[in-house]
């Protein structure tokens, strides 16, 4: 079984939330990438979602964009990112999802892709730009390299196509709490309550819920409605402004234990 | 029946999921008014009425003297109402999104006509208008920018990336994301996610109808040469769709050289690009080995693009349409030579493709006839060309 699958599998048989964790690969170097994947995963993050960094990522927000902006300009490469996840691999058991737009896929060969990303140890892809219709060459390549392909749902999903995506879904499904780019959000839309309790008609596959979480409170709420909460631009935010190595694993890991705790202590 | 979405491999709805929704209710309401008698004449009216159409097939005499090669035959575009080809794809979707019962009109635009004409379809049908301007855009095409404003609508600067038109769309695409209940989003060329390289092909398509009409009752016949420039493409396919299937027809589109393709400072996508996925469709596209958008560069801010559209990428293929590229000084003395031969300033996009009519023209004997459309006016440019001879002169 995928690594990704046994962890949810392992979280929802003890009754637990899982806590994914995004980072972009690169931002601000690929040794403070390394430090920062550590001190999540040794902070309570079940499952770190690594970005690989787009020149023209168009659904994501201000934080985010910049994130890549700067992996960018320290020279990151798609071998940079395979390499990051291959060390971190090694020394953890956190499952790694790759967040990556579908170009930088196709670009490298979606086959080639698929197989070099399984062997640095990734055990799903999150292709943003990438809905289900679009899919299929992605889900032959992943499937044949133990991959999972990430499926979404968001608001504006028609139910003939929600039952779709549920039922060809692995690992998780990503929930978009909200239209729009991601990052953070003052309210949780209320809307999502819905969305989840559609998906939940169609599908034991685990919800993770994203875009917009930011505060511990959120989380809380998040995860009171979902099985997974994925915290992003929130955890960039904590972080960008720092530069000392040091401190900005410190932060990066205080924030993700602090995220943790309330998730857990919704139970 | 819903359309595929794809020429060859090319095209397709590479897209976040939020955007499938609205893609499919713009794509059901395209083809209930593309077939709807009601719609397609409040279209002609206003096409009639309002832009000023038929647009004249002048025949360029003293360009064609000069060059003592082919004749010359220039598609009037610029003489739209608002000075481009973009008004016939704003007004026809604005009147989409108005049927859809949109109030709110997103926007992005590069050399600014799109956003000029999308302001002014706003401001004629009593919409709200957001247009997505690139920093830079806004600095070469200041007068543009002024007119948007004037005309009512919000004029939001893009900052990331380049500050171009391919981060104006991006920005454009993320409010899309955002607001995609509410809004409407007029994109300004035929590219993106289905249905938009088939919706505004089809509406730009006036242009390549107008031309066949016209030529046949001006030549008796059809030309042999179709020239047009090519940033998006949605003037180069208004113009060739209606001629596909006319074999003897030789199709050429003139892509930006920039400062020559040998340099890095180009965007001669399908030239120099390969295949790839920016704003929703697979098509040619520059990139480097990891899939990342490469800067690009054009005196022209309307063809300054790293993408094309999917149509574009088909026909190459098939080999139906040849591609050509001229550099930045080609197309600044073609703007030159047309405005003192003919006293017809042209866009410094439309300039390209009469850059590659000066280049070819003399090849030929003046039986063979060359069809250029003339994409859009070139007073917008007046200052970055006084601009660019002023630093020539020093």
């Amino acid at each position: 079984m995928n690594k990704l699958e046994e962890r949810m599998n392992e979280l929802k048989s003890t009754g637990k939330k899982a806590l994914i964790a995004y980072l972009t690969a690169g931002d601000p170097s690929l040794d403070v990438s390394a430090k920062l994947l550590s001190a999540l995963a040794e902070n309570g993050a079940d499952v770190i979602e690594l970005g690989v960094p787009f020149s023209d990522p168009l659904a994501d927000g201000p934080v985010l964009q910049a994130s890549a902006v700067r992996a960018l300009a320290a020279g990151t490469t798609l071998n940079d990112v395979f390499s990051l996840a291959d060390g971190f691999s090694k020394k953890f058991s956190t499952p790694l999802v790759l967040l990556v737009y579908y170009n930088c896929i196709y670009r490298k060969g979606v086959e080639l892709f698929c197989r070099e990303a399984a062997e640095a140890g990734v055990s799903a892809v999150v292709v943003p730009d990438l809905p289900f219709e679009e899919a299929g060459r992605l889900d032959l390549a992943a499937a044949s390299s133990g991959l999972i392909n990430i499926r979404f749902l968001s608001p504006t999903t028609t139910e003939s196509r929600m039952v779709s995506i549920c039922k060809s879904s692995a690992g998780f499904i990503y929930c978009v709490a909200f239209t729009g780019v991601t990052g953070e959000r003052s309210l949780l839309d209320p809307g999502m309550l819905t969305l989840l309790a559609n998906a939940r008609k169609y599908t034991d596959v685990p919800l993770a819920l994203g875009f917009g979480i930011a505060t511990p409170q959120q989380a809380a709420a998040a995860a009171a409605a979902a099985d997974a909460v994925i915290v992003g631009t929130a955890l960039l935010r904590q972080i960008e402004k720092i530069n000392d190595p040091a401190e900005k694993t410190g932060a990066a890991g205080k924030f993700i234990n602090s995220l943790k705790k309330a998730i857990d202590g919704a139970f | 029946m819903k359309d595929s979405g794809r020429f060859g491999i090319f095209g397709g709805r590479y897209v976040p999921e939020t955007l499938i929704q609205a893609l499919d209710e713009l794509e059901e309401a395209y083809l209930a008014a593309r077939d709807d008698e009601a719609f397609q004449l409040a279209y002609q009216e206003v096409l009639l009425n309002y832009v000023g159409r038929p647009t004249l097939l002048y025949r360029a005499e003293r360009l064609s003297a000069k060059l003592s090669g082919a004749t010359i035959l220039l598609k009037r575009e610029d003489l739209n109402h608002t000075g481009a080809h973009k008004i016939n794809n704003a007004l026809g979707q604005a009147l989409l999104a108005k049927r859809m019962g949109k109030k709110r009109l997103v926007a992005e635009t590069g050399a600014g006509q799109h956003g000029v004409a999308a302001a002014t379809a706003a401001a004629l049908f009593g919409m709200e208008c957001v247009v997505y301007m690139g920093e830079q855009d806004m600095r070469r095409q200041a007068l543009n920018v002024f007119r948007i404003r004037m005309l009512g609508a919000q004029v939001v600067p893009v900052s990331s990336g380049s500050g171009t038109l391919k981060d104006a769309a991006n920005e454009a695409i993320r409010a899309w994301v955002t607001d995609c209940r509410q809004a409407y989003y007029l994109l300004g060329s035929a590219v993106g996610p289905h249905p938009y390289p088939m919706l505004v092909r089809d509406l730009q398509s006036v242009i390549g109808r107008e031309a066949r009409a016209q030529s046949l009752q001006l030549l008796g016949r059809l030309p042999d040469i179709l020239l047009a420039c090519v940033g998006g493409g949605s003037n180069a396919i208004g113009l060739f769709h209606p001629f596909l299937a006319d074999e003897s027809v030789k199709i050429i589109g003139v892509e930006p050289a920039g400062k020559g393709l040998e340099t890095q400072e180009h965007a001669a996508t399908l030239a120099k690009g390969t295949h790839g996925i920016l704003h929703g469709a697979l098509s040619y596209l520059l990139q480097d080995e990891d899939g990342q958008i490469t800067p690009v560069h054009s005196v022209s801010a309307g063809l300054d693009y790293p993408g094309v559209g999917p149509e574009h990428s088909y026909l190459k293929s098939i080999g139906r349409a040849e591609y050509a590229a001229v550099t930045d000084e080609e197309a600044l003395a073609a703007f030159a030579l047309l405005t003192r031969t003919e006293g017809i300033i042209p866009a410094l996009e439309s300039a390209h493709a009469v850059a590659h009519a000066v280049k070819i023209a003399p090849q030929y004997e003046k039986e063979t006839v060359i069809l250029v459309n003339l994409s859009g006016r070139g007073d917008k440019d007046v200052q970055t060309v006084a601009n660019l001879m002023e630093a020539e002169a020093l």
